[in-house]
């Protein structure tokens, strides 16, 4: 998945699988990718997400009302017609529970063979991840983790042993969900992370080109977009738009974001040219 | 990591949002200092203030008519009678004293029935910090005297309006202020439950109950009793009563579920119309720790039910959940109508009307006299004041055994 990310900012879009059906979802995740989106993330919903702000707290809850689960999550994977990376966000209970006995290896096997290239999964801290780590190792995905801005010491070092595909660095403290302004944590989260040979992607509070660019311009290699898009999704659930038209707007926000990321993305490369071009 | 080890069995764990693990760390070295070190002397203060604004030491009653009931000693563990009505302020006291230790300048916690809010806020009122409580919608409406109570103490009272409105919600809207504010915020679990630390410092400032009754036992009656029995929702009263008698293996120690309406699940509904997690649930992961929870095959979180709010909750303390696994702790359970009609015979025959949570300890009691033993104990973990109008309500609603004629009360 690292190769999502090179070259040029990555845009990773999120929505949440099966909202507000499953129908319209599939319209709105290939609508992403047709914006410019280089990986997506896909959430799988579960009934308490603890790490949720409301905007996404809604849409688990639609996307359940209309009847997702874990296997019906795989199906609709299978029936996406994407060519980009996708990841699977959900939380722990759902990746443990999945087929017989216990214990996460049936639920990654599964995703690997629909095809899904990682997880990230919030509640997940690098502590008990041991046994995510070997299943995801064993069937080549990758496994996400998160950067708060309150990660510090030996809890870098930890995450750092652990991480793979991407560093989804989280902008500010708090649940996800759109913000009016971008967190000036970012820069110093983004210096913390340097060394590591992994592509950094700065998520939560993120809404408009602008932010996406002041993101790169800070140092990230990727922008994570999720509240913003799902905003899309319940005003056209809640305003009965046609699956069409809503899918129009997301494509259009998406091409936003992306277009924010690459412009800030070459004027750092036009800024970082001599260094990097010796003659 | 530092030492304290996070799991019981293969029970319980850290499983939060990256955001709130450092404030983790820094509660298990504030827990492992002050609590279990006693540092600056926490420990000592803790049991001050629990003796003088708390009303501490409980009796250990001798509960005459349910003895001669039973044809057995019964001694009730009167944790009504702290201040507050409920055991709930031991915990309360003990982490919002802690929070202060530690120089934190917010508390926020969750409340179901109210009684951890309402020690909450009297905690946080006493020892001078600011209070912010979230608590279901549902549960306002349930138990408005409490919610009067918490704001009298000057807290505020935020309501949770998302899923069914009741405590498991709550602690997810609790958790996401917590990761929001963390820096400055500590956030005060109601029960064992929660991520490591949680489980184990909550049981250890509730274990005053089992300290106490044991001692009060071997003075009232020259030896230990045969059966401990309290009520499990979280299971804090619970792990409090036991905790001293846990090494004790000649004592029973019975923790008594909310059985609800039915032990059956409508899966497809999303809905146990129980609280039974220790007789019925399934292990996962559930608010930061691996437990036993009522849940639906793919993992999703089943929505409980208790004619008691206090007990209406997916899932039960991971120390409880290893202690019955290992056969230490046996878990039973009792329906709806049996802990209404324990509520309204304790409050006739013995003077002392309990909370609905107690009132399934009781009506376990009723229902196994022969298993008491020659002495056993009954943890009185709350009083029923709070729970006036539910039982009225529920009362009406059904032919509930020997109960007084709610109607004509209130004519």
């Amino acid at each position: 998945m690292k190769e999502a990310f090179a070259g040029e900012p990555a845009f990773v879009p999120y929505l949440a699988a099966g909202d507000p059906n499953y129908e319209a979802s599939i319209e709105y995740v290939e609508a992403l990718e047709r914006g410019g989106a280089d990986v997506i993330e896909l959430g799988l919903p579960f009934s308490e997400p603890i790490a949720e702000g409301p905007t996404i707290q809604e849409a688990v809850v639609r996307s359940l009302e209309g009847g997702m689960t874990p296997e019906r999550f795989f199906e609709f994977v299978e029936d996406l017609d994407v060519a980009v990376p996708l990841v699977c966000m959900t939380y722990y209970n759902l990746i443990y529970q999945y087929g017989e006995g216990e214990g996460p290896e049936p639920f990654v096997e599964r995703a690997a063979e629909v095809g899904i290239s990682g997880f990230v999964v919030p509640d997940l801290p690098a502590e008990e991840a041991d046994p995510l780590r070997e299943a995801c190792d064993a069937y080549g995905l990758d496994l996400v983790f998160i950067v708060a801005p309150t990660t510090a010491g030996d809890r870098l070092e930890r995450i750092m042993d652990q991480v793979s595909g991407y560093v989804y660095v989280q902008a500010r403290l708090g649940v996800t969900g759109a913000k009016d302004d971008v967190s000036d944590q970012t820069g110093a989260s983004l210096e913390r992370l340097r060394e590591w040979d992994v592509p950094k992607a700065v998520g939560f509070g993120i809404k408009t080109g602008e932010h996406a660019a002041s993101v790169v311009e800070a140092g990230a290699d990727g922008v994570i977009v999720g509240s913003a898009l799902v905003d899309i999704v319940a005003e056209g659930h809640e305003n009965e738009t046609s699956v069409t038209a809503t899918a129009e707007r997301l494509e259009t926000k998406a091409r936003e974001l992306k277009r924010g990321a690459l412009d800030a993305g070459d004027r750092r490369s036009g800024e970082s040219m001599p260094e990097s071009e010796p003659t | 990591m530092t030492a304290t080890d996070t799991k019981f069995g293969e029970y319980g764990g850290q499983y939060v949002p990256e955001a709130l693990m450092p404030a983790i760390e820094e509660l298990t070295e504030a827990y492992e200092r002050y609590v279990l070190e006693n540092e600056d002397g926490f420990m000592d203060e803790f049991r001050d203030r629990l003796r003088d604004f708390g009303g501490r030491p409980t009796p250990l009653q001798y509960a005459e008519h349910l003895s001669e009931r039973y044809d057995a000693d019964v001694y009730l563990k009167r944790e009504d009678l702290v201040h507050g009505g409920a055991h709930k302020l031991n915990n309360a006291l003990g982490q919002v004293l802690l929070a202060k230790y530690m120089g934190k300048e917010r508390i926020v916690a969750e409340t179901g029935a109210g009684q951890h809010g309402t020690a909450t806020a009297m905690a946080a009122a006493h020892l001078g910090l600011p209070c912010e409580i979230y608590m279901g919608e549902r549960d306002i409406n349930r138990q408005r005297p409490n919610v009067f109570r918490m704001k009298l103490n000057g807290s505020d009272v935020n309501p949770v309006t998302t899923g069914r409105g009741t405590l498991k919600e709550a602690i997810s809207e609790t958790m996401r202020d917590w990761a929001t504010n963390v820096e400055d915020t500590h956030y005060v679990i109601g029960s064992v439950v929660g991520p490591a630390p949680f489980p184990a410092m909550v049981r250890d400032f509730q274990a005053v109950i089992s300290e106490e009754a044991r001692e009060q036992s071997l003075e009232k009656t020259g030896g230990l009793p045969d059966t401990v029995v309290a009520c499990a929702g979280g299971g804090s009263n619970t792990m409090g009563a036991f905790a001293e008698f846990v090494g004790d293996t000649d004592t029973d120690l019975v923790a008594v579920e909310a059985g609800g309406s039915s032990l059956d699940v409508d899966e497809d509904a999303g809905v146990a119309p129980n609280s039974a997690s220790l007789s019925t649930g399934e292990e996962g992961v559930l608010h930061g720790a691996r437990t036993k929870l009522l849940q639906d095959g793919d993992g999703q979180i089943l929505e409980s039910h208790s004619v008691s709010s206090g007990l209406d909750y997916a899932g039960v303390g991971p120390e409880l959940a290893h202690l019955v696994d290992e056969g230490r702790v046996r878990a039973a359970n009792v329906d709806d109508d049996a802990a209404l009609a324990a509520f309204h015979r304790l409050s006739r025959l013995e003077g002392i009307i309990p909370a609905l949570e107690t009132a399934h300890a009781f009506a376990w009691a009723e229902e196994h006299p022969e298993e008491l033993g020659d002495v056993s104990v009954i943890n009185v973990s709350g009083r029923g004041d709070k729970d006036l109008e539910s039982v009225v309500e529920e009362t009406e609603k059904r032919d509930v055994d020997g109960a007084v004629d709610v109607g004509e009360v209130f004519e």
